[in-house]
C-alpha cells in the first residue's frame, strides 16, 4: 500500500465541482482530508493523504491535474532551516505525528518530511523559527 | 594530612596541558570510565572533565561602548534596531538585555504574541557582524551639548563589548506540565491543557554544575567558554541557592546555584548565542557555556562521573502553582526518564520534551576538550569559592 500526503491547489472553477470523490469510485484510492479551504469562486487549498496501490494513487493524481487542479507532495514543500535550528527538541513534545522526534540516545532532532501532515504547530514552538511549512505564502507565490 | 588517596593540584594539571600529556574527557564520557574503574582509578587517570549547555538564558547581556561623538552627547535613551538600552550609566555606555523587547512590539495584544526579535537578537546580529542601527537621545549639557544621533555600527566598531550575564547555567531546573484546562504558554515553552505534555530543560549529566554540585572547583575566576570564546565565572548568579534538597550524589533536586558570568563579545560567535522567541511569553537569548572540572581527587571523579539516571528534578504545574508561587511538586523524574521522551504525571504517560539542546551541549564539552588537548587553554584557580550555604 502506497500513502503519501499531497497540497492540491484548485482552480477557482472547480469550486463547484465534486471531484475528490472520484478518486475512491474510478481509481479505488482512498483518502483522508488533513485540511481543506474551498471556497465558491475561490482558488482553493487541501492537505490531503492518498492511500492505495501506487499506480492508481498516479493514475488519480494525473485526474486531478485534468481538472487544473496541480498537485505537489507535501514533504517537498515543508522545510527545516537546518542552519536555524539548534536541535534542542522544543517541537518533538508537540509534534502529532513523530515527523519531529528526538534520536537516542545522542538526542539529535530529526525530521521526517515523509511523516508531516502540514498542521504547522512546530512553527511557533520552533524558539528560532526554523520550520516553515507555509501553506498559504505557496498559493499566493502560485499566482 | 589529606582524607583523598588521589591528589592533584591545579599546577601539576596544568603542567599536564601544557606538555599535552593530560586526559581530557568530556562529563558524558566519564559516567563510563568512572563505571567501569571507580572513582579512584578514574581520579589517577583522568585530568579535566569537560560540561557544556546550550538553553535559554534570560539573565543574559551586553555592555557597549559605542564612542563619542562630534558634538559630544550624554545618552539618557539608546536603542539598537529598536530595542531599547538601559542608559543610566555614564555618557555612551548602555547595557542591553537578552529579554529587552523592540518598542513597538505588539507584545501580547494579539494573544499569544510571537516575539520575534529583541535584545537576544540584536546581540546575535552583532556576533554574526551585521550592521545594527544605533539611535540615542540625550537632553544636553555644556559638555555633552548633542541631542541626539543615528548610525549603524557593527560589533568591530564598537569600542568596547563585554558580555555580562547575571544568571546562568543554571544548576538543575524544573520539568513543566500544564493541569489547567487550557494551553498556556510559558517561558518553558507551550504547554497542553491536562499535562499532555513536559518540557524540561537541562543538560543533565553535560550541565556544568551538576558536575561539581557542591561548588568544589568551579569559583570566581574559573575559566570557561562562553557564546565560543573565553570567558570567566565572575561571581556567583541571580537566585542563586545553594541550600536546595539534595541527592546524597550532591546534585540537587531542584533548582539550585547559578553562575555570573562575563567575557569578550569581540570573541564571540552567533553559533553560541542565538536569538530567542517564546510564542506568547518574549524574547531571549540561548547561550552556549562549558566548564572545564579538574579531577583533583577521587571526590572530583565521583561527582563529574554522575549519570542522567542520578540527576532528579520536580514535575511543577505551570498554570497555577507556578505563578501563584505554590511550592507544590507532581514528582520527581530523573533525566533519564525524561530523556526517554516519556514520563508519568498523575498516572498518565506524558510527552517529555527539552528545550535545552543535548547535541549542543555535547558540541561544547567536546570544543573546550579539544581547546585543553591542544594546549591552548589552561585552568584556573578560583579565588574565591561560591556560597554553598
Amino acid at each position: 500500500m502506497y500513502t503519501r500526503i499531497y497540497v492540491l491547489r484548485f482552480p477557482k472553477e472547480t469550486s463547484d465541482k465534486p471531484i475528490i470523490c472520484e478518486l475512491v469510485k474510478q481509481f479505488d484510492v482512498e483518502f483522508n482530508i488533513l485540511k481543506a479551504t474551498i471556497l465558491p469562486q475561490h482558488e482553493g487549498l487541501m492537505v490531503i493523504e492518498l492511500l492505495g496501490h501506487k499506480e492508481n494513487v498516479r493514475k488519480a493524481l494525473g485526474f486531478l491535474k485534468s481538472y487544473g487542479v496541480t498537485t505537489e507532495s507535501l514533504a517537498t514543500i515543508i522545510h527545516r532551516d537546518d542552519d536555524k535550528c539548534f536541535q534542542c527538541g522544543a517541537c518533538t513534545g508537540i509534534c502529532p505525528t513523530g515527523a519531529l522526534n528526538l534520536h537516542r540516545p545522542d538526542m539529535a532532532v530529526l525530521f521526517d518530511p515523509e511523516k508531516c501532515t502540514g498542521c504547522g504547530l512546530c512553527v511557533m514552538v520552533c524558539p528560532v523559527r526554523a520550520m516553515e511549512v507555509s501553506l498559504t505564502q505557496t498559493i499566493s507565490s502560485v499566482d | 594530612m589529606s582524607e583523598h588517596k588521589v591528589v592533584k593540584t591545579y599546577d601539576e594539571i596544568n603542567a599536564r596541558i601544557r606538555s599535552g600529556e593530560a586526559v581530557v574527557v568530556t562529563a558524558e564520557e566519564m559516567v563510563g570510565i568512572v563505571r567501569e574503574k571507580g572513582p579512584e582509578d578514574a581520579a589517577r587517570h583522568v585530568d579535566v572533565v569537560t560540561t557544556g549547555t546550550f538553553a535559554p538564558m534570560c539573565s543574559s547581556g551586553v555592555f557597549l561602548n559605542f564612542g563619542h561623538s562630534q558634538p559630544t552627547l550624554k545618552a539618557s535613551k539608546v536603542w539598537l534596531n529598536n530595542v531599547a538600552a538601559y542608559a543610566g550609566i555614564a555618557a555612551v555606555d548602555v547595557y542591553l538585555g537578552a529579554a529587552e523587547l523592540p518598542e513597538d512590539d505588539p507584545l501580547n495584544k494579539v494573544f499569544p504574541g510571537e516575539f520575534l526579535y529583541g535584545g537576544g537578537h540584536v546581540i546575535e546580529d552583532l556576533v554574526a557582524g551585521k550592521k545594527v542601527l544605533l539611535k540615542a537621545v540625550g537632553y544636553g549639557t555644556d559638555c555633552y551639548p548633542n541631542r541626539g544621533i543615528e548610525k549603524e555600527v557593527t560589533l568591530e566598531d564598537l569600542p568596547f563589548a563585554m558580555m555580562v550575564n547575571p544568571r546562568n547555567a543554571y544548576q538543575n531546573y524544573n520539568c513543566a506540565v500544564n493541569l489547567s484546562d487550557k494551553t498556556i504558554y510559558t517561558y518553558m515553552g507551550t504547554l497542553r491543557p491536562h499535562g499532555k505534555n513536559a518540557n524540561y530543560c537541562s543538560a543533565g549529566e553535560l550541565s556544568p554544575l551538576l558536575n561539581d554540585p557542591l561548588y568544589k572547583t568551579i569559583g570566581l575566576g574559573t575559566k570557561i567558554f562562553l557564546g565560543g570564546g573565553i570567558g570567566y565565572v565572575t561571581w556567583h548568579g541571580t537566585q542563586h541557592n545553594p541550600g536546595a534538597p539534595r541527592h546524597e550524589n550532591g546534585t540537587p533536586l531542584k533548582a539550585a546555584g547559578t553562575l555570573m558570568v562575563q567575557g569578550d563579545l569581540k570573541q564571540m560567535s552567533p553559533r553560541w548565542l542565538k536569538g530567542i522567541s517564546m510564542q506568547g511569553y518574549g524574547a531571549t537569548m540561548a547561550v552556549g557555556i562549558g566548564i572545564p572540572i579538574p579531577i583533583l581527587n577521587e571526590e572530583m571523579a565521583r561527582y563529574t562521573g554522575v549519570s542522567n539516571e542520578e540527576i532528579f528534578t520536580q514535575i511543577i504545574d505551570y498554570s497555577y502553582d507556578y505563578p501563584h508561587g505554590v511550592a507544590r511538586s507532581y514528582g520527581e523524574v530523573s533525566y533519564a526518564q525524561l530523556k526517554s521522551g516519556h514520563i508519568e504525571v498523575n498516572g498518565k504517560k506524558v510527552v517529555a520534551a527539552p528545550l535545552s539542546s543535548t547535541v549542543r551541549a555535547r558540541e561544547i564539552a567536546e570544543t573546550l576538550k579539544g581547546w585543553i588537548v591542544k594546549g591552548d587553554f589552561q585552568l584556573e584557580i578560583p579565588v574565591k569559592s561560591l556560597p554553598d550555604k
